[in-house]
């Protein structure tokens, strides 16, 4: 106790912070699916970052022809067999992990550096411009994303980076909206009132108490939106539109083993699994955040 | 905001790199043909006019036309959309029918192993990519164990009945058609079950939620202190009241089930407006696309017409504003 008394504020301050981490630290830990989500979520991670140095045959992901060992079923060997030209699938799907980072990265980000301050603008500057944004985003809202993402695949041609821009191009509405709406509720907040009575600068007053009080929606939409983002992907690889073989890329990889059903069934499964434990992981996360950052919604879902 | 759409798709299709004369025009066109296809459409013009001659198209009812099919996309889309129509209706209706009661259920029974199950169910339907659970349970339940077919919407041997309302279901019904009724509902199983399943999990979720905060209200505590069955409580009190988040996820849902017709019907090799934008985009083929997306899009503007209609049903308050 003498202790905290002789401490310096700032000391105090940094141990408060602390103690407050801890809380949340408690809060998330008690529920069992925002630990999987954490726990799938750092494995995905993990498995990408030495993916390269774990894989049994890391010259298969580039498409390597091993026609000697094609379409084998799952064994000691190869885990998750191997597909048609002798490639092993577990260390495609491996590989794939790291593609899929990359897209869900991509987007999310390209997502939120468009939707953030075009959303900011909307609710803070409001009028005719606001107006604009927001009819704009409404509009984009009224056709499904991945409509929209194949009609503007199909205008670029398919490839992994023309899916990439054509499903960043369509994904940040949703960060319009989300940051309108706390904008607007932010401009009524006395603090911020205050701060603009004594005269500070709109830029000042948006990035000293809008911004910062945005974060934590925009933390739950992204965790979120990695996974959906990832399976968007896939699905556009599905299609045929996305990555294109043989890059490592789950959907596109279950779009060929689609041929090889029902016989040769692993081809298609294992990619499938993958890219569920990753949207679920990324999902269950997303969850756990908003529990936690929204006190209101805890113990809801 | 159908301005706003029509703006859109003009923007898509028009504002890329690749080149709808040249293409249209086939690979081996010298550049002459190229120049005719070009002024045949009017792609030389400023893209105003070309802007202004679309609206007016749209306007009398042109679509454009395919250039695959080499129909125009409105006989595609009339050709199609029933198909579509039907899949998604089924599957938002078993959604509903499920997801509802689910959400009931493992809101008055929290924490139990009801709850439990139908929480993993749904966590599961939300992450489950629809285009490998479509290929899964083909591969289960139709090549494996045989059940139902693969795909398609009708076997060689069943005849289509003469169109009515163009949805083959109703129109083989109204003909008394049984055994070709008995086979479109083979066919609509899988397809219908792999699209339902996301919506169901959204859908339960959702109502979970609204259930276990409507539970807690005092007016529920009096309707079961004033010795109600608990059943009438949550049926008629809770729910009613749970209802209004739930049907704006259905709204919602709706929309992205027209999205996900898009994977769904590509598995199944179902013939709708989603298999016909996938087959147009690989061969970029813009007008049906673009045809597909405004179908799409006033689609879900009606939708959301509906639903605003049924929250006044559902909630007085909002039916009489001034009331409140």
């Amino acid at each position: 106790m003498s202790a905290r008394v002789l401490s310096l504020p700032g000391q105090e301050a940094s141990a408060r912070r602390r103690s407050e981490l801890r809380r949340y630290a408690r809060l998330f830990a008690r529920s069992a699916a925002s630990l999987t989500g954490l726990a799938i979520v750092l494995l995905f991670l993990v498995v990408t970052l030495i993916g390269p140095w774990i894989v049994p045959y890391p010259g298969d992901a580039r498409g390597a022809v091993h026609l000697d060992r094609k379409l084998q079923a799952p064994s000691a060997a190869h885990w998750f067999g191997t597909d048609e030209v002798g490639n092993d699938i577990y260390t495609r799907v491996i590989l794939g992990a790291r593609v899929s980072l990359q897209i869900g990265l991509i987007i999310t980000l390209v997502a939120a550096l468009i939707g953030v301050p075009l959303g900011i603008v909307a609710g803070y500057v409001g009028g005719t411009v606001g107006e604009l944004i927001m009819r704009v985003t409404d509009v984009f809202l009224s056709v499904p994303a991945l409509l929209l993402a194949l009609a503007v695949v199909g205008a670029l041609g398919p490839g992994i980076v023309n899916a990439m821009i054509a499903l960043s191009l369509v994904w940040w509405p949703g960060y319009v909206r989300l940051i309108q709406a706390k904008t607007l509720a932010l401009k009524q907040e006395t603090y911020v009132e205050a701060a603009r009575a004594v005269g500070t600068g709109r830029l000042r007053i948006v990035f000293i108490h809008i911004l910062p009080n945005c974060v934590s929606p925009i933390m739950v939409k992204a965790s979120m939106d990695m996974g959906t983002a990832i399976l968007a992907a896939a699905s556009l690889g599905f299609i045929g539109l996305g990555a294109q073989p043989p890059h490592p890329e789950w959907g596109a990889m279950i779009s060929h083993g689609r041929n090889y059903l029902p016989t040769w069934w692993w081809y298609s499964a294992f990619p499938g699994l993958a890219i569920y434990f990753t949207v679920l992981g990324f999902n269950l996360l997303g969850d756990g955040l908003r529990d936690l950052l929204d006190p209101k919604s805890r113990g809801m879902t | 905001m159908l301005f706003g759409l029509l703006c859109l798709t003009f923007a898509i299709s028009h504002l890329v790199p690749g080149d709808p004369a040249r293409l249209a025009a086939g690979p081996d066109a010298s550049e002459a043909m190229v120049q005719t296809v070009r002024a045949r459409y009017g792609l030389d013009r400023p893209l105003g006019v070309q802007f202004v001659r679309y609206l007016q198209g749209l306007a009398a009812g042109d679509l454009g036309e395919s250039l695959r099919s080499r129909n125009t996309v409105r006989a595609d889309l009339a050709r199609y959309f029933p198909n579509t129509f039907e899949l998604v209706t089924l599957a938002l209706l078993l959604a509903v029918v499920v997801g509802i009661p689910l959400g009931m259920l493992s809101a008055v029974y929290k924490d139990t192993w009801i709850d439990h199950w139908s929480r993993v169910v749904s966590v599961s339907g939300v992450a489950l990519p629809a285009f490998w659970l479509g290929l899964m349970l083909q591969l289960l339940i139709a090549l494996h164990l045989g059940w139902l077919p693969l795909g398609g919407r009708l076997g060689i041997t069943a005849t289509p009945p003469e169109p009515i309302t163009h949805l083959l279901l109703v129109d083989a019904l109204l003909r008394g058609q049984w055994s070709t009724f008995a086979d479109a509902v083979r066919h609509a199983v899988l397809p219908v079950v792999t699209l339902c399943f996301p919506a169901l999990a959204s859908i339960m979720l959702v109502n979970r939620a609204e259930m276990l905060e409507t539970l807690q209200q005092d007016y529920i505590k009096t309707a079961r202190a004033q010795g109600f069955s608990s059943f009438r409580v949550v049926t008629r009190y809770a729910l009613r009241n749970a209802m209004i988040p739930t049907l704006s996820m259905i709204g919602l849902r709706y929309g992205w089930m027209l999205g996900g017709t898009i994977l769904v019907e590509t598995v199944f090799d179902w013939p709708g407006i989603g298999l016909y934008a996938v087959n147009a985009a690989v061969s970029s083929d813009f007008q049906p696309i673009m045809g597909v997306t405004l179908l799409v899009g006033l689609n879900f503007m009606l939708a959301n017409v509906v639903v605003d209609l049924a929250y006044g049903w559902l909630d007085p308050r909002i039916r009489r504003p001034s009331a409140t």
